[in-house]
C-alpha cells in the first residue's frame, strides 16, 4: 500500500493527478481562485529556485528576492517605457538576471554558512537600494505601474486571466521538471555531497567552488523567470517586491514546506500566498502573523511540513516491519 | 574644502552610530554564532521607546536609559526563552530572530503608527558651531564623542576585566572555555543583552539625526551587516574600523552620487571580501 502511495510510480501518478486537477480547475471555480492560484504558482517557482540553494546546497541566500525583483523591473521598464513585447522582455530579463547572479556568485561562492547569509543579505539590499534610489530609472518608491499583459506572438494573448493561468502553469511545470532534473543529475548529487561535507568532496577531486557558483547562477535564473511573470501578473512593481521582508517571506515558504524537497517549497509558497491574501482581507497585521508562523515553524516543524509527513510515514513503516517480524 | 569637512564630519557621526549598532551584532556573533536579524529592530524599538519617554518627560537622558534598558531585557528574554533551545545551530537561530524582526516591526507600526518622528535633541546640544566657515550641528559632534567613549569602555571591559577575559575565551573556543569553568551560557546571555542595549542606545542617540520611522530597522540592518563583514565578525576593532569606513563611504556616496548610494557600499565590501574573506580583523 505504502509502495503504491510513496514509490516512484505512485509519485508520478500523484503528480499527474495534481496537475490534472490544476488544469481542469479554472472553469470550475471563480476568477478569484484562478488569479490566486496563478500567484501561488509564480511564487512556487521562486521558492523552488531558493530551495536549490537553501535545501540542496546548504547556501542560505538572503538576497534571493533581488533576482526576482531585477527581472520584474526589467520587464516593467522595457514594457512601459519602450513598449517592448513579451519575447524581448523575457530574454533581456533572463540575460540580465544571469549576468547579475554571475557577478554576485563571484563574491559569494567561496563563503559559507553565516558569512554567505550576511553577504547575500547585503547584496540583495544593494538591488533594493537601486530600485529605491535610482529614481530616474525605477521611479523610486512609487514603483512602476501600467505593465500590460502582452501577446506572446502565437494565437495566445496573456490578457485573458485564464490563458495567463495556463501559461503560468505550463511554465511552472517546465521549471519544476528542469529543477528536478538538475538536482537528480550527477551535478546535483555532487552538490548534495558538498552540502554534507565539502572537504571530503574536494579531496575526491570535485571543484566545489564551481559547483556552488553554478548552482547560485542557476537558482538566480529561475528566480528571474518567476519575476518576469510576477511583473505581468501584478502589472506593477515597486521596491517592496525585493525588500528584506520579501526575502524573509520567501525564506519561510521554503522552510515551512520543507527544504530539499522542491515540492515542499512550492507547497509552502502556496500556503503563504493563500494566508497572505486571506488574512489581509480581515486584518492589517499580516507581518505579525508571518512572524508568529515563522517562530512556530522553527519551534515545532523545523524540517518543514513535507519532511514531517515523510518522517511519519517512515516511522509508520518501521512500526509495520516490527509487527510483521513479531 | 567646506564640503569636504562637512561631509567628513557627517560621515564620522554616521560611523559613530553604526559602531553602536554593529559592535553588539559583531560580539553576539563572535560568542554565540548567532546572526541576529532582529538587531535593526532593537535600534528602531529603542528609538521609539526613547521618543515616548522624552515627549512625556522632556528628559533626553531618561529616554536614553529607559529605552536601552527595556530593549536589553527584551533581548535577554529572547535569548533565554527561544534562542537557548537551539545552541550553536546557526540557521534555526537566525530564522527565529527573523520571525522576531517581523513581529517587532508590526508591533511598532501598531503602537507608534506609520508617521516618521524626530527625537528632540537635548537642550544644551541644540545649535551649531562654526569651524572656519563650516557650520556643523553640535549634536553630531556629541554623538561622535559618545561613541568614542563607548568604544573605550567596551575595549576596557573586553581587555581589562575578568568578564571580558571570559568573553574572549568564549569567542576563541566555546567548548574549551566551558571546559575550564567559564559559565558560557551566562556570558552569552549577558553578551546578548549588552548587544541589544547598545543597539537601542544607538537608536535613541541617532533619533535626533535620522529620526525613527517604520522601515528604519531593515534600513540599518544591512549597513550593520556590511560593517561586520568588512571589519570581521567578533572583533571590536573590526567593528570600529568597519563603522568608520562604511559611515564615510555611505555619506560621500550619498552626497556625490545620490542615485547609486547603496551601490557605493558594495565596492569596498567586494574588495575586502576578495582580499580577505573573513574581514579586516576577523579570524578564520
Amino acid at each position: 500500500m505504502k509502495d503504491i502511495l510513496f514509490g516512484a510510480k505512485g509519485k508520478l501518478v500523484g503528480w499527474l493527478l495534481v496537475f490534472l486537477i490544476l488544469a481542469v480547475l479554472p472553469p470550475l471555480t471563480t476568477s478569484y481562485w484562478v488569479t490566486l492560484i496563478t500567484q501561488m504558482l509564480i511564487f512556487g517557482i521562486l521558492a523552488m529556485s531558493l530551495d536549490l540553494l537553501l535545501g540542496y546546497s546548504g547556501m542560505p541566500s538572503f538576497g534571493h528576492a533581488g533576482f526576482f525583483g531585477v527581472a520584474a523591473y526589467v520587464v516593467a521598464i522595457l514594457s512601459t517605457r519602450y513598449h517592448a513585447g513579451f519575447w524581448p522582455c523575457l530574454l533581456t530579463a533572463i540575460v540580465l538576471t544571469i549576468i547579475i547572479s554571475a557577478v554576485y556568485g563571484l563574491l559569494v561562492a567561496h563563503s559559507k554558512g553565516v558569512y554567505f547569509l550576511m553577504i547575500t543579505l547585503a547584496l540583495g539590499m544593494v538591488l533594493w537600494g537601486l530600485a529605491f534610489r535610482w529614481v530616474t530609472m525605477t521611479k523610486g518608491d512609487n514603483g512602476i505601474s501600467g505593465i500590460l499583459r502582452p501577446d506572446i506572438g502565437l494565437p495566445i494573448s496573456l490578457k485573458d486571466p485564464i490563458t495567463f493561468y495556463y501559461v503560468t502553469l505550463v511554465v511552472f511545470i517546465v521549471c519544476l521538471v528542469l529543477m528536478a532534473l538538475f538536482v537528480r543529475s550527477p551535478f546535483g548529487h555532487s552538490m548534495k555531497g558538498i552540502r554534507e561535507s565539502e572537504s571530503r568532496m574536494r579531496i575526491l577531486g570535485y571543484d566545489t567552488w564551481l559547483h556552488r557558483y553554478l548552482t547560485y547562477v542557476v537558482a538566480g535564473a529561475f528566480g528571474g523567470i518567476s519575476g518576469i511573470f510576477w511583473a505581468y501578473y501584478n502589472g506593477f512593481v515597486s521596491p517592496h517586491d525585493l525588500e528584506l521582508g520579501a526575502s524573509f517571506e520567501l525564506f519561510l515558504m521554503v522552510i515551512l514546506g520543507g527544504p530539499g524537497t522542491l515540492v515542499g517549497p512550492a507547497l509552502g509558497a502556496g500556503i503563504i500566498v493563500f494566508l497572505k491574501n486571506f488574512i489581509s482581507a480581515y486584518t492589517e497585521r499580516w507581518l505579525l502573523i508571518l512572524g508568529v508562523i515563522y517562530i512556530l515553524t522553527i519551534l515545532y516543524a523545523p524540517q518543514g511540513l513535507v519532511n514531517l509527513v515523510l518522517d511519519l510515514v517512515k516511522r509508520g513503516e518501521k512500526k509495520g516491519e516490527v509487527e510483521e517480524a513479531s | 574644502m567646506g564640503f569636504l569637512l562637512t561631509q567628513t564630519l557627517n560621515g564620522l557621526s554616521f560611523g559613530a552610530l553604526l559602531f553602536l549598532l554593529s559592535s553588539g551584532l559583531s560580539l553576539i556573533f563572535g560568542v554565540m554564532k548567532i546572526v541576529n536579524v532582529a538587531h535593526g529592530s532593537y535600534y528602531m524599538l529603542g528609538a521609539y521607546i526613547g521618543l515616548s519617554v522624552i515627549t512625556r518627560t522632556h528628559n533626553f537622558l531618561l529616554g536614553l536609559i529607559v529605552g536601552s534598558l527595556i530593549i536589553a531585557v527584551i533581548g535577554l528574554a529572547m535569548e533565554r526563552i527561544f534562542l537557548r533551545k537551539f545552541p550553536l545551530q546557526d540557521l534555526p537561530q537566525m530564522m527565529l530572530t527573523m520571525g522576531f524582526a517581523l513581529v517587532f516591526r508590526d508591533l511598532a507600526l501598531l503602537i507608534w503608527g506609520g508617521d516618521p518622528y524626530n527625537l528632540p535633541s537635548p537642550a544644551f546640544l541644540i545649535g551649531s558651531i562654526d569651524l572656519h566657515g563650516v557650520v556643523f550641528p553640535i549634536y553630531r559632534l556629541f554623538v561622535i564623542l559618545i561613541a568614542v567613549i563607548v568604544a573605550i569602555l567596551l575595549w576596557m571591559f573586553n581587555e581589562k576585566t575578568l568578564v571580558g577575559a571570559k568573553l574572549r575565551a568564549a569567542v576563541d573556543d566555546y567548548e574549551m572555555a566551558g571546559g575550564v569553568g567559564v559559565n558560557v551560557p551566562l556570558v552569552s546571555g549577558l553578551m546578548f543583552a549588552m548587544g541589544a542595549f547598545l543597539a537601542a542606545f544607538g537608536g535613541v542617540m541617532g533619533g535626533p539625526i535620522f529620526g525613527v520611522y517604520p522601515g528604519v530597522d531593515f534600513e540599518f540592518l544591512p549597513l550593520a551587516f556590511v560593517v561586520t563583514i568588512v571589519g570581521g565578525m567578533g572583533s571590536l576593532k573590526g567593528a570600529a574600523v568597519g563603522s568608520l569606513l562604511v559611515g564615510l563611504i555611505d555619506n560621500f556616496g550619498k552626497a556625490l552620487v545620490p542615485e547609486l548610494s547603496y551601490f557605493t557600499l558594495f565596492a569596498p565590501m567586494a574588495i575586502v571580501l576578495a582580499i580577505k574573506p573573513t574581514g579586516l580583523f576577523g579570524r578564520g
